[in-house]
């Protein structure tokens, strides 16, 4: 019996791939196993290889594994793209339609089974996934009954015939393998999980949900991959709620519109990915200036400008921290797990509205579509703060005069008021302003301006509740690693290893990257010996961000990949332990 | 209920001496007035431009973004609280330059704003630039041999987007505009409003003058009807879109707040933003 199995499915893009993985999932997350799914697939609907990895594991994981126990292939691309990540003892189910061949150096044992044959033969070819789901059990010595309510669910609305004839095409796939396998019949028999309910999303679900929590009740969104599941989700929901998503003309009618909500007095999002996020740079300046909350999440992908639209890539840092011209205060929360982005998101919309700037909630590809098991959120954590919103009469000002919405106060934040409220009127402006929103120019009126909006942040990182995630177990370690967003889990699990060679590691997540929690990482980077961070792009942004924040500079060291893919946990484990042997760090 | 008077400010507008931007801000004040608006109920968003201060010289809540961008915040604006008056307003640079995109779609979108161009053929602000409403062949500073651009027709552009209210005005004939931007509150759905309002020291073409001697009334046109899109098209090809009054409108149509799906009743800003815990756990059930 085993306690962890990495499972792949693979074919044409457009040949129910997603479906596949998705059907097996559902199935094994409600017997109570930990999965954690990442999906390859290109910029196109129809054609192109496309797979998607699943770990499924007795305990909780939030890293793709280094290698593969099951590999399913719908074409020879598949075998020949992946055979190398499968081990001594590895399993590769094909569909026997395109002949499938191993290389001469593959480890894994070829099995052939006709799933589009045995598809056809009880109705539609395009049951072969779920012949393909029906061998997978045979190797898992599962049974088949796992998959009864998933597949009902699915198929219901379609009747109870094609029920039946999914799960015919399961019990065929089964059948078929189980001949094959002979005596390996369960070879990889997962070890019995705990039954645990528990969700199964992708980090854009949790973000959308915490949006919802959040009070969140309007949002203006472009689609954009890997962005397009908040706006989806969000249409669905909101109306619930009286509220709406609009689908914009274009990413800068998203973030004005959301802008224009906001000072309307509803929390509002807008959410994209990278190039949507380089033509928001405007709105969000104007945001910073007009004081007007906002929240912006951006989910990174492969950059610059199309690059690598379906790639796991977190090169947006900077441009998130620096976006936008001339300087303005703002917030950049970046969660290291899907439970995280769900509260980091309901929180967003608090902190945008106490500190009335613009707030981005960072993401990145691999947080946002990897498929997931997740820990139960709590609704009673999420709290909603509207700071200081006025919601009591106000007095009619003296002469007439306008509202001082932008009154120069000790912390900076200023009363706020929205439209439709009586002896609350004043002028908003991208111009600079004095405190009844009145364009000004002059010095004495630009100092003191510009001083309350930046002093507004000035505490922040005090009051941010969790702006560094810590697993410091050492007082004095070896190593500190460093990382952000969805790199978490594979740090840990590489930790592990670490650990195991007898280095003493200690770990954290920057959560709050902007402003920067400078005294808690110097602090930590101080009670390492040597200190390296990891991240997905090419010039170590986050690296230099620390540096530049906490010095050091000769101390900390980079880890980076940018190809594309993820890091997983042996890259992470054997780089470290060269650069520490070799005295590289 | 609020006068006219109640919605001027003590501001004193940077507009050149005989701008037609002070007729077009003086209609805004008597038509807010005139359908019974009260100055807290109405928000005034405007673009970037000599126009775009218009914002902040009524007294209203005014709203001064970014160029080209007064539609999509006007339009969220609206979406926030629906019992808002929403006024969008700008210049020809902000909603037919840089600002386009977001015209052509507010019109077929169809949210209940008002959508007012001070129109004056010309980039003022930036010291006499050419704009799209340049008539081919006008010399500008950008365009030193007369410019080799076809000036756009926002009105037959407006037509083709399926705009539901589409109207032009001159600066100067205040009653006849103070009754469109009325009609054009009144509207249920988004009112488009182009307003010639020419620019004394930058433009030497389009004066007030040259306006009196080329625009013509739709009123005077004899048996126009201004529910018939196709005899509006046909009239503006005809004129070369030189001619004020309402062009087209058609009431049947609902707007956009009253096709949204389960969009709230009442102002949304005033909806709670707590969920109750079954509702919560609801939402979490779909993902198990």
């Amino acid at each position: 019996m085993i306690n962890q199995l990495s499972w792949k499915v693979g074919g044409q893009q457009g040949e129910g791939i997603e479906s596949t993985g998705e059907i097996f999932c559902i199935a094994l997350n409600r017997l109570g196993y930990y999965l954690y799914g990442y999906r390859h697939f290109s910029s196109r609907i129809k054609g192109g290889h496309t797979n998607n990895k699943i770990r499924v594991s007795t305990t909780e994981t939030r890293a793709i594994s280094d290698d593969l126990d099951i590999l399913v292939a719908f074409d020879q691309e598949t075998i020949d793209v992946n055979y190398k990540e499968l081990h001594e003892g590895g399993i590769i189910i094909a569909d026997a339609k395109f002949k499938p061949v191993c290389p001469e150096d593959t480890k894994a044992e070829l099995y052939i089974v006709p799933f589009t044959e045995i598809a056809a033969e009880l109705g539609t070819s395009l049951m072969k996934n779920m012949v393909a789901i029906g061998a997978t059990c045979a190797v898992l010595g599962m049974e088949i009954s796992v998959f009864n309510d998933v597949v009902d669910e699915i198929f219901g609305r379609k009747g109870e015939e094609i029920v039946k004839k999914n799960m015919d095409a399961i019990t065929a796939g089964y059948k078929a393998m189980e001949v094959l396998l002979g005596e390996k019949l369960g070879a990889m028999e997962l070890e019995k999980a705990d039954g645990q309910k528990r969700m199964f999303m992708i980090g854009n679900d949790a973000i959308a949900l915490g949006a919802v929590a959040g009070g969140c009740r309007f949002m203006a969104a472009y689609p954009i991959t890997p962005a397009s599941e908040i706006m989806e989700y969000l249409i669905k929901k909101l109306p619930q709620f009286g509220g709406t998503v609009i689908q914009t003309e274009d990413e800068i009618a998203a973030a004005t519109m959301a802008i224009g909500a906001n000072y309307g007095g509803v929390r509002a999002i807008t959410a994209s990915a990278g190039p949507g996020l380089s033509l928001k740079m405007e709105a969000i300046g104007l945001a910073g200036i007009t004081e007007t909350p906002i929240v912006i999440v951006d989910t990174q992908r492969g950059g610059p400008s199309t690059g690598l639209p379906t790639k796991q890539e977190q090169s947006d840092l900077m441009a998130m921290i620096y976006g936008t011209h001339g300087e303005i205060p703002k917030i950049v929360m970046a969660p290291s797990t899907v439970e995280e982005a769900f509260y980091d998101t309901a929180e967003a919309f608090n902190l945008a509205e106490e500190y009335q700037c613009p707030v981005i909630v960072l993401s990145d590809l691999q947080l946002s579509l990897g498929k997931q098991t997740v820990q139960p959120l709590d609704y009673g954590k999420v709290e909603i703060r509207r700071g200081k919103l006025v919601d009591f009469e106000i007095e009619e000002p003296e002469n007439k005069s306008y509202f001082k919405r932008y009154e120069v106060t000790e912390d900076g934040v200023s009363p706020r008021v929205v439209p439709g409220m009586k002896n609350g009127i004043h002028h908003v402006t991208g111009v600079e302003h004095d405190e009844t929103g009145r364009p000004s120019e002059t010095a004495l009126n630009r100092k003191l301006q510009m001083d309350k909006r930046m002093r507004k942040l000035n505490n922040l990182t005090n009051t941010f509740q969790t702006p560094v995630y810590k697993n410091t177990p050492h007082e004095e370690a070896d190593l500190l690693i460093l990382g952000f967003n969805s790199t978490r889990g594979t740090i840990d699990e590489a930790i592990g290893r670490l650990e195991t060679d007898g280095m003493k590691v200690n770990h954290a997540q920057i959560r709050l990257i902007h402003p920067f929690p400078a005294d808690e990482v110097l602090s930590l980077v101080q009670s390492a010996k040597k200190v390296v961070v990891i991240e997905n792009n090419a010039t170590g942004q986050l690296a230099n961000i620390i540096k530049m924040n906490v010095g050091h500079v000769n101390k900390i060291k980079s880890i980076l990949k940018y190809d594309g893919n993820p890091f997983l946990p042996h890259e992470i484990h054997t780089q470290c332990k060269e650069m520490f042997e070799y005295g590289n760090v | 209920m609020a006068t006219f008077k109640e919605f001027r400010n003590d501001v004193k507008p940077n507009w050149c001496p005989g701008c037609g931007d002070f007729s077009v801000q003086a209609a805004m004040q008597r038509a807010a007035a005139n359908v019974g608006l009260e100055p807290e109920n109405l928000a005034v968003v405007s673009g970037i431009g000599c126009s775009g201060r218009i914002s902040g010289y009524i007294k209203s809540y005014g709203f001064h973004g970014i160029h080209g961008r007064s539609l999509p915040i006007a339009q969220g604006v609206k979406m926030a609280n629906r019992e808002l008056t929403v006024i969008a307003s700008g210049g020809d640079g902000d909603g037919f330059a840089i600002g386009m995109g977001h015209t052509i779609h507010a019109i077929r979108r169809n949210i209940d704003i008002t959508y007012i161009v001070m129109d004056n053929q010309i980039y003022g602000l930036t010291k006499g630039q050419t704009s799209p409403r340049s008539a081919a062949g006008f010399k500008t500073k950008s365009t030193p041999e007369g410019s080799i651009e076809q000036a756009v027709s926002p009105m037959e552009l407006a037509l083709s987007a399926g705009a539901t209210f589409v109207a032009q005005s001159f600066s100067t004939d205040l009653k006849d505009l103070t009754a469109i931007i009325e009609a054009g509150i009144n509207h249920k759905g988004f009112s488009f409003i182009n307003v010639f309002s020419p620019c004394v020291t930058y433009n030497k073409i389009n004066t007030y003058d040259w306006f009196k001697q080329n625009l013509t009334k739709l009123n005077t046109i004899e048996g126009y009807d201004s529910s018939n899109k196709e005899q509006a098209m046909q009239t503006l090809m005809q004129h070369d879109s030189l001619v004020t009054g309402i062009i087209y409108q058609d009431s049947s149509r609902p707007s956009y707040q009253e096709l949204v799906p389960g969009y709230a009743e009442k102002a949304l800003n005033k909806s709670d933003l707590t969920l109750d815990q079954a509702h919560f756990d609801k939402l979490v059930a779909e993902f198990m």
